[in-house]
């Protein structure tokens, strides 16, 4: 039996940036006081951190509650250029992997070579049949999916877990 | 007699003793014994009837290449067919079965086939029961397959789990003996990530029972010191019970893990590895002899393994015959137990070695140049008849004896080389198929990514052994002793020139029940590819895939056409190494976790309502909601007269939400749709339809204009990945330089339809913002707040009501719905699922996508010109929409039936036409696409494509019924149902 614990993350925001790095940068530091993380790593501050997504997508965890004036705010400071705002908060569900062997509960499901993970490093997948992303979070792991198969990814991890 | 020696056996433990069931008899072992070897210590020669002729059989080997002994195991939702039973550990409590055996092992009467087996050579099947054919599949097929068979299939569902493991490394090493252990032991010093998998549940191979030395120690001393240093490694996984199954592209390996603790069952280790070392070893090859298929009759290695391992005889008096050296292994084996050995047949003529003197000088006689004849005795071995190897096999002298060992040489265990491309070539020096270094499996950089060291390379010493795989990794083998053996003799039919009755008793197959003559048949009948003679024969077909009979099948093959056996070559080797079950191999995906299921933020309001669910793509999306004893067609009928007379609700989160935003927005969706969005005002929406380039009709919704650069595109259920998708790969790859972006917001809202007279009323009652036809109009959308809620109302109907689809944050969606739910109470609100959904659109003539559409259907073909812009150069599907075929003026073409009795037509009926066609068949001249039973119009209604449907208005059609005659329908208008638009536009 596995010791770690699988915990459902609430209240979670995030908004999706889209547009070149030299267009969002400015944006992202202005209104996040974050820098704009290198390929496939996230830059964490205050509670907030940004993710690399692809070349011109990222993706900003907040609360839940600040992501809408947080966007507006993006929108209002982009407005003119070529960039997207939108907030996604309400599309994905979230867990928490903690205590135990997390990394053992994820190898599972995931094809991930945990060895060449960097600390800050972003991991875009899939877990089983579906689409996941997770990175390290206090001791364990943060994982992101849809939030339509949020039942299925947590029997997943639960029986990964068991 | 096989029998429990009192003393030997290094893998059991005699102080935990076993209890096990074989047919129902009680029987003991001990831990650390396989069934095959508990099955001997219990004197149960016999463990199984062969596939075709139902002859009794016995183990011939004693692991992985074991053709004979299978058995089905376990019980309920545990049994196991066709377990090789020198595989299975033996646990307690164990059940086991006999297989292919009626009405029991000891007396079968499928034996006849045995009697009969002159009747029966290879290709009888297929040559006999070709004609009639109707009477194969009602007839033969079904005897056959009772009369021959492996175990029964399960009954009960599986009661196990099982699961992956993913793992990546640099080296993987297939086999823990003493060439993998030495590989192992070099890549791990290097500091290389190592994971070493070895199938059995201990670590050495066949040194030890060999009786190898190495750096001066026992075999198993040295392979428990090698252990304890890899155990000292961060960077090393040592796996037992663990097989190498398939070697893939890219380093990609699947290797099968066999768990005995609680939890799953099976792992199966999805590996990565930037290189693999082959170290499996190497497979004994029986002698073609005369009934070298009785029991008692089996490999001299396998027998070796019995005493050394296990502590089991198979016999008293054991004949050996041999055309190598290591069968003498054998003869030591067996005399240092106490047992004899009358004779050793030596097929060479004049063989000389150190290995030889020594076993002669332990008074054991060697007759060279000799063979076996035959084999006598039937059930078990009772004797040999001796005769020349080179001679036609006339018998010499009869020697008495219950067990033969037989060794006609090694073959490398080439599978998992082989399986990713690996070439060998024939070693004619030492009779065997060996790997080609300069021919290895190429990985993506163009270089060979595995490796086979030790025996599984063809080495044959232990110092061979040690210093290839030492080689393999660069590091410095274990130094043994030099052994020298006198050259092997290839021997593929023993004797050389025995006639047609003896060939007819050599088997070459055991588990598919094919020898020497079936093989030289198919040579005569002229299957000389051995691809050819393999699938007329069944050679190597059987579920141990010819890990015993291959060579010396391709050899007699070789034999018969006279050609080398390097120019005969072998069949494909193709993963996996031995059978994988199904549940492993499924992983963890099973009941719940078959299949995600998607789950709308309303979804357990539904389930908690009683709603009968359907799958739309993954999702669950209700098809309706019976109340009480309702059937699903009145409960149908219901919801949409409701939905007419007052106010129904409908969750229709599912539906595809793509943002697409940026400078050239406009000019991508005019490229993507049909018509023009480009022109749509801010504030409103648009209808529009997408073609693939071809033309044909791929996907439609509604797109709401945001702002002067933004869009919201909404697709089917089904379509929004897929056009997600389509979205970006026009963007990434053609045209790139244009300023677009696209976001898939599907699962950020849930969206709720609100339908029906009362819907405005339902609206209002929440308050918060103004929904008058004034301020809100039909195909408009606003942004406001609706009984406290963030929300974007879409004025867009459906159904042909009046009508609003209401987004907001998927997380509200629930409590959104709660509020509309109490307010519609008033109303009499009606939630109404897919099924009512359809039927309210297809009153109104709408087409849906996968009903009126199919992939060969364009949108003329529907009667959307309408939705077709004329004026824009191009958009995706124009050219494809230019073919002639499309515009051909017999084309089927949509439009509406009314059978002439008021029933409904059946889903998918043809219209019959006149006539019928080259092949002999009715013509058609349409075919129903949707077809429904209409609450509001108390009938039949349905849509179809017919050909020159809308100039045939007023025709009658006949369609097909299943089981019935044909019924009539006339042609009419599509739009059942407020032809003028005036229920939506209120």
């Amino acid at each position: 039996m596995s010791d770690v614990r699988i915990d459902r993350v609430d209240a979670l925001g995030m908004i999706t940036l889209r547009g070149a790095v030299e267009v969002l940068a400015p944006t992202v530091e202005s209104v996040l006081g974050l820098d704009l993380p290198d390929q496939r790593l996230m830059v964490t501050a205050g509670g907030r951190a940004v993710l690399w997504m692809s070349p011109d997508e990222f993706l900003v965890i907040c609360d839940h509650s600040d992501a809408p004036e947080l966007a507006a705010r993006a929108m209002a400071a982009l407005d003119g250029q070529f960039a997207t705002v939108a907030v996604v908060s309400d599309a994905r569900a979230v867990f928490d992997l903690q205590g135990g062997d997390p990394q053992a509960v994820l190898s599972k499901l995931a094809p991930v070579d945990f060895a060449a993970l960097a600390d800050a490093e972003v991991r875009r997948t899939r877990l089983a049949q579906v689409p996941a992303a997770f990175w390290r979070h206090a001791d364990g792991y943060r994982l992101v999916c849809f939030r339509s198969v949020a039942v299925y990814v947590q029997e997943l991890l639960e029986n990964a877990a068991a | 007699m096989s029998t429990r020696l009192t003393t030997g056996g290094r893998l059991i433990d005699r102080s935990a003793p076993r209890s096990f069931t074989f047919d129902g008899r009680q029987m003991r072992g001990y831990a650390g014994d396989t069934i095959a070897s508990a099955l001997l210590a219990n004197g149960q020669l016999v463990m199984g009837r062969s596939f075709k002729y139902h002859r009794p059989r016995s183990v011939v080997a004693s692991g992985p290449e074991e053709p004979n002994a299978l058995l089905s195991v376990g019980e309920a939702g545990r049994f196991t067919p066709n377990a090789r039973a020198t595989d299975v550990p033996l646990i307690d409590g164990m059940t086991a079965r006999s297989q292919n055996a009626w009405p029991s092992l000891a007396f079968d009467i499928g034996q006849i086939n045995d009697v009969a087996a002159r009747l029966l050579p290879a290709g009888f099947y297929y040559k006999t029961f070709m004609h009639p054919r109707p009477l194969w599949k009602h007839l033969f097929e079904p005897f056959i397959r009772k009369a021959a068979g492996l175990g029964p299939a399960p009954t009960e569902p599986d009661a196990d789990r099982y699961e992956f493991r993913y793992a990546f490394c640099d080296v993987l090493v297939v086999g823990g003996g003493i060439a993998g252990l030495t590989a192992a032991l070099g890549a791990a010093e290097q500091g290389a990530r190592v994971i070493l998998v070895e199938r059995s549940s201990h670590w050495g191979g066949r040194a030890p029972v060999d009786g190898v030395t190495l750096d001066g120690q026992d075999a198993s001393v040295w392979v428990k010191n090698a252990i304890q240093r890899l155990d000292t490694y961060d960077n090393v996984t040592l796996v037992q019970n663990c097989e190498g199954s398939g070697v893939y592209d890219h380093g990609y390996v699947l290797c099968t893990e066999r768990l005995q603790a609680q939890g799953p069952r099976e792992r199966v280790w999805r590996i990565r590895a930037d290189r693999v070392i082959t170290a499996t070893g190497a497979l004994e090859r029986p002698l073609s002899f005369a009934g070298n298929d009785v029991p008692g009759v089996l490999l001299a290695s396998a027998l070796r393994d019995y005493v050394v391992n296990y502590g089991v005889s198979v016999g008293d008096r054991t004949v050996i015959v041999t055309n190598n050296d290591d069968a003498y292994r054998t003869a030591k084996v067996l005399v240092d137990a106490g047992l004899r050995v009358p004779a050793i047949l030596d097929a060479r003529p004049d063989p000389d070695s150190a290995l030889i003197r020594y076993i002669k000088d332990l008074g054991v006689t060697v007759h060279t140049g000799r063979g076996i004849a035959k084999v006598l005795g039937r059930d078990r071995v009772r004797g040999v008849a001796v005769c020349l190897q080179a001679g036609e096999g006339a018998v010499m002298q009869e020697i008495a004896c219950d067990c033969v060992a037989m060794s006609g040489g090694w073959s490398p265990v080439v599978h998992l080389w082989s399986h990713c491309g690996g070439k060998l070539w024939w070693d004619a020096d030492r009779a065997m198929f060996r790997p080609d270094p300069e021919r290895p499996p190429l990985g993506a950089d163009g270089q060979g990514f595995v490796t086979a060291v030790g025996a599984a390379s063809g080495a044959l010493t232990p110092q061979e052994v040690l210093n290839d795989a030492a080689q393999a990794v660069g590091a410095t083998a274990a130094s043994c002793e030099t052994v020298v053996e006198a050259p092997i003799l290839p021997v593929w039919v023993m004797p050389q020139g025995a006639n047609r009755q003896l060939r007819a008793k050599m088997w070459l197959d055991y588990q598919n029940d094919v020898k020497v003559s079936d093989v030289r048949l198919a040579a005569q009948e002229g299957f000389e590819s051995v691809e050819h003679a393999k699938r007329y024969t069944t050679l190597g077909m059987a579920t141990d895939q010819g890990k015993l009979s291959n060579i010396n099948g391709l050899a007699v093959l070789s034999d018969r056409l006279d050609t080398a056996i390097p120019d005969v070559g072998t069949t494909t080797f193709r993963p996996p190494y031995t059978p994988v079950t199904i549940g492993a191999l499924g992983g963890e995906a099973r009941g719940s976790l078959f299949q995600p299921l998607r789950r709308t933020p309303i979804h357990d309001w539904h389930e908690a309502r009683g709603a009968y669910m359907e799958p739309v793509g993954q999702w669950r999306r209700p098809y309706c909601y019976p109340q009480g004893h309702e059937t699903h067609a009145e409960a149908v009928a219901r919801e949409v007269r409701a939905t007419r007379s007052s106010l129904g609700m409908l969750d229709a989160s599912t539906l595809g939400k793509i943002l697409v935003r940026g400078p050239d927005a406009g000019r991508f969706l005019d490229m993507l749709y049909t018509n023009k969005m480009s022109t749509l005002k801010p504030g409103r929406c648009r209808y529009g339809l997408m073609c693939d380039e071809n033309g044909f009709l791929m996907d439609d919704g509604v797109v709401a204009r945001i702002d002067d650069q933004t869009w919201l595109c909404h697709t089917t259920t089904g379509g929004a990945d897929h056009i997600h998708g389509w979205m970006e790969d026009w963007l990434q790859c053609e045209w790139w330089d244009w300023q677009v972006h696209t976001v898939n917001l599907t699962e950020q809202f849930a969206q709720i339809a609100v339908v029906g007279p009362k819907a405005r009323a339902v609206l209002e009652t929440l308050g918060g913002m103004d929904v008058s036809a004034d301020a809100l109009p039909f195909m408009g959308w606003a942004d406001g707040t609706l009984g406290g809620f963030q929300v974007r109302v879409f004025r867009i109907s459906f159904s042909g009501e009046l009508s609003y689809e209401i987004a907001l944050t998927a997380g509200q969606g629930q409590a959104l719905w709660d509020a509309l739910w109490e307010a519609g109470q008033a109303h009499d609100v009606t939630p109404y699922g897919t099924e009512a959904l359809h039927v309210l659109r297809a009153e109104k003539g709408f087409i849906m996508i996968g009903d009126e559409t199919d992939g060969t259907v364009v949108p003329q073909d529907l009667g959307l010109d309408w939705a077709i812009s004329k004026v824009k150069d191009d958009y995706l599907g124009k050219r494809g929409q230019e073919r002639v075929a499309f515009h051909k003026p017999d084309r089927w073409k949509l439009v509406g039936l009314e059978t002439l009795d008021g029933s409904v037509l059946e889903e998918g009926a043809y219209a019959i036409g006149e006539g019928t066609n080259a092949n002999g068949q009715t013509r058609t001249e349409g075919r129903v696409t949707s077809t429904y039973y209409s609450p509001t119009l108390d009938r039949g209604i349905a849509m179809g494509l017919v050909a020159r449907g809308p100039d045939r208005m007023g025709d009658v059609l006949r369609f097909t019924r299943i089981g019935q005659g044909p019924v009539e329908a006339r042609i009419v208008s599509p739009v059942f149902y407020d032809p003028e638009g005036e229920k939506q536009n209120v």
